[in-house]
């Protein structure tokens, strides 16, 4: 089970503490949520979009809510959770403002991976063809991709501080998942990584 | 669907007439106290298992019926003779899998197939009951489950589920005996009735109660039953079941053995003669009375009016794991309704699944063949079943 997770998922879950309460918004078929009951006594909540997804959930006995994240967090109490996860998602949400504020009320902690739309392969594409980049990472066509609101870390990183968020610790991820510290003001990462995770503190969280 | 000839309104329904299955009578010593003040005694409850209880007492599932279904989930109504209502669900190997767990299905308090309802002699006039009957709440009908319980010596139920008004009675069970209740799995219901709903409830009674043979609910003692009303009240309440979609699709403007309309008011649409047939066989199997009860307690559904107005108080500190099932194309209990469920249960830090179910076929999608719906409920009951050792 452990050698089968995501090296991404495998990074995000370092970050969370032992028997924590998690939000995981867009679980997918569970399968961090399940490695973090099993190695880290995790009580796991999951908010899924797809009916497959959340039955391959309910079936390995992971509590999980068939929903949107763009219309269903209003719904969760504010710091219900220690943590909030929202794994490669935030790029296809309609308000992604709202829902990384959402977040940052209803987790104590809330933990955001997403691609980096400045990596110089994607720069390099739009500047010498011209057309909307497709790669590895984000490998849909303009008009077909569920990924409508891509950013750069550095937009990233300007949204949470703008909204009052502190960054606990920033990961930059390669491009085949693995991670490795990064400053998340630095220009390298922001050229160079395929994608970012960030462990972020509310405005409103008290410290601890 | 085929045309049936005139029913015969005039055969009331009582248990009497059939094989019950099993049934618990409680006497004067353990009456049952109603929301309404009332006590009911002697109270008979009719009831059906399937599978064997473990030496563990754990593997217990209770399910709880619809508005006009019964005890009969997987064998056949000794009434119509048709199957069991929801044997996809329940049986061996199914979903519900009766050689792994133990079922149970009561008829709920005022049905018409064993349990003590209007249609039941009371014992204070030698008479059927008829509107002497106290209302009874679905609050009532889970009290009457819990005593069935209790006389069986089942302390604690693996999962209590079922659809619609079954889902309405797990939601009550969870809230009333949350350290009785393992897991809850209550389809395409609501934690209150909406205004739309008791709206249609009120026309078929209505119907049934302008029936010059309803006779102020006397209708046993004059030999007559209101059939007519009965068969309009449902179906009225049919039409609320199925989707327009599935409407269209299944009948669309097609008519009845005929090229061409008749200029008159005979089953011209396919449509007017299934409605015709499902409203006639109707009167065959279903006290009249019973459903001015039932649906009146459906009516009086409201799980947070209990808890001041919330909903999530109604479950707060619950250890019951939930998964709460939806159809999409259920406008009787729409997603919404269902939803509002998991929102309480969540605001509560209850462990909660909700899954909604993309279907055409209305609110009966949940007696119908739905595989997503049994792979949740397999996958989810398996989940429960390992955690618990049955």
């Amino acid at each position: 089970m452990n050698s089968a997770l995501r090296p991404d998922l495998a990074a995000i879950a370092e970050m969370i503490p032992y028997g924590s309460r998690v939000l995981d918004v867009g679980c997918g078929d569970g399968a961090l949520l399940e490695h973090l009951a099993a190695t880290k006594n995790v009580d796991g909540r999951g908010l899924e979009l797809s009916q497959q997804n959340v039955n391959a959930c309910v079936a390995r006995g992971l509590p999980v809510v068939q929903g949107d994240a763009d219309t269903d967090l209003g719904e969760y109490p504010t710091g219900a959770f220690d943590v909030a996860i929202l794994s490669q998602t935030i790029q296809a949400t309609f308000a992604p403002r709202d829902v990384l504020g959402h977040l940052l009320r209803i987790g104590r902690r809330t933990v955001i991976s997403l691609p980096n739309f400045g990596h110089w392969r994607v720069r390099l594409a739009l500047l010498v063809n011209g057309r909307m980049p497709k790669t590895q990472a984000l490998g849909y066509a303009w008009y077909d991709t569920p990924n409508i609101h891509l950013c750069t870390i550095a937009d990233f990183v300007g949204l949470a501080t703008e909204m009052g968020a502190t960054i606990e610790r920033s990961l930059s991820l390669d491009e085949n998942g693995r991670t490795q510290p990064m400053h998340a003001d630095a220009w390298g990462p922001n050229l160079l990584a395929n994608g970012a995770i960030f462990l972020l503190r509310g405005e409103d969280a008290k410290s601890g | 669907m085929a045309e049936t000839g005139n029913p015969q309104f005039l055969r009331p329904v009582t248990a009497a007439d059939a094989d019950i299955g099993q049934a618990m009578t409680f006497g004067p010593d353990k009456p049952l106290t109603l929301d309404c003040g009332k006590t009911l005694s002697p109270l008979t409850v009719a009831y059906m298992t399937y599978g064997n209880l473990n030496v563990d007492r754990s593997n217990t599932v209770l399910i709880c019926h619809a508005l006009t279904l019964d005890q009969f989930v997987a064998s056949a109504s000794p009434i119509t003779g048709k199957p069991g209502w929801w044997e996809m669900m329940v049986g061996p190997g199914k979903p519900i899998d009766t050689d792994r767990f133990f079922v149970i299905c009561a008829n709920v308090v005022g049905g018409c197939m064993g349990t003590t309802g209007p249609a039941d002699i009371c014992p204070a006039t030698g008479k059927p009951y008829g509107l002497d009957f106290p209302l009874v709440t679905i609050r009532d009908m889970v009290r009457a489950q819990a005593m069935l319980l209790d006389a069986l010596g089942i302390e604690k139920v693996m999962c209590v589920t079922g659809g619609s008004m079954g889902g309405m009675q797990v939601l009550q069970w969870a809230a009333d005996y949350p350290d009785r209740v393992v897991s809850a799995v209550p389809i395409a219901c609501a934690a209150r009735h909406s205004a739309q709903n008791i709206a249609f409830h009120e026309v078929g009674r209505q119907a049934i109660m302008a029936d010059p043979d309803w006779k102020g609910g006397t209708y046993q003692l004059h030999g007559t039953q209101p059939g007519k009303g009965l068969a309009v009240a449902r179906m009225a309440a049919h039409i609320t079941y199925l989707s327009e979609t599935a409407l269209q699709r299944k009948f669309g403007r097609n008519l009845q053995n005929r090229e061409h309309v008749s200029f008159g008011f005979g089953p011209d649409f396919q449509i007017e003669s299934y409605l015709r047939h499902q409203g006639m066989t109707f009167v065959d199997r279903f006290d009249a009375n019973s459903y001015l009860y039932i649906t009146r307690a459906m009516d009086y559904f409201d799980l947070a009016a209990e808890h001041d107005g919330k909903l999530a108080e109604a479950f707060r500190g619950s250890k019951t794991r939930f998964c709460i099932i939806s159809f999409t194309s259920d406008w009787l209990f729409p997603t919404v309704e269902n939803k509002r469920v998991a929102h309480a249960l969540n605001a509560t830090a209850a462990t909660v699944s909700f899954v909604e179910i993309q279907t055409d076929r209305g609110h009966d999608a949940f007696l119908l063949d739905e595989p997503e719906m049994f792979a949740t409920v397999r996958g989810f009951l398996n989940s429960v079943a390992v955690k618990v050792g049955a």
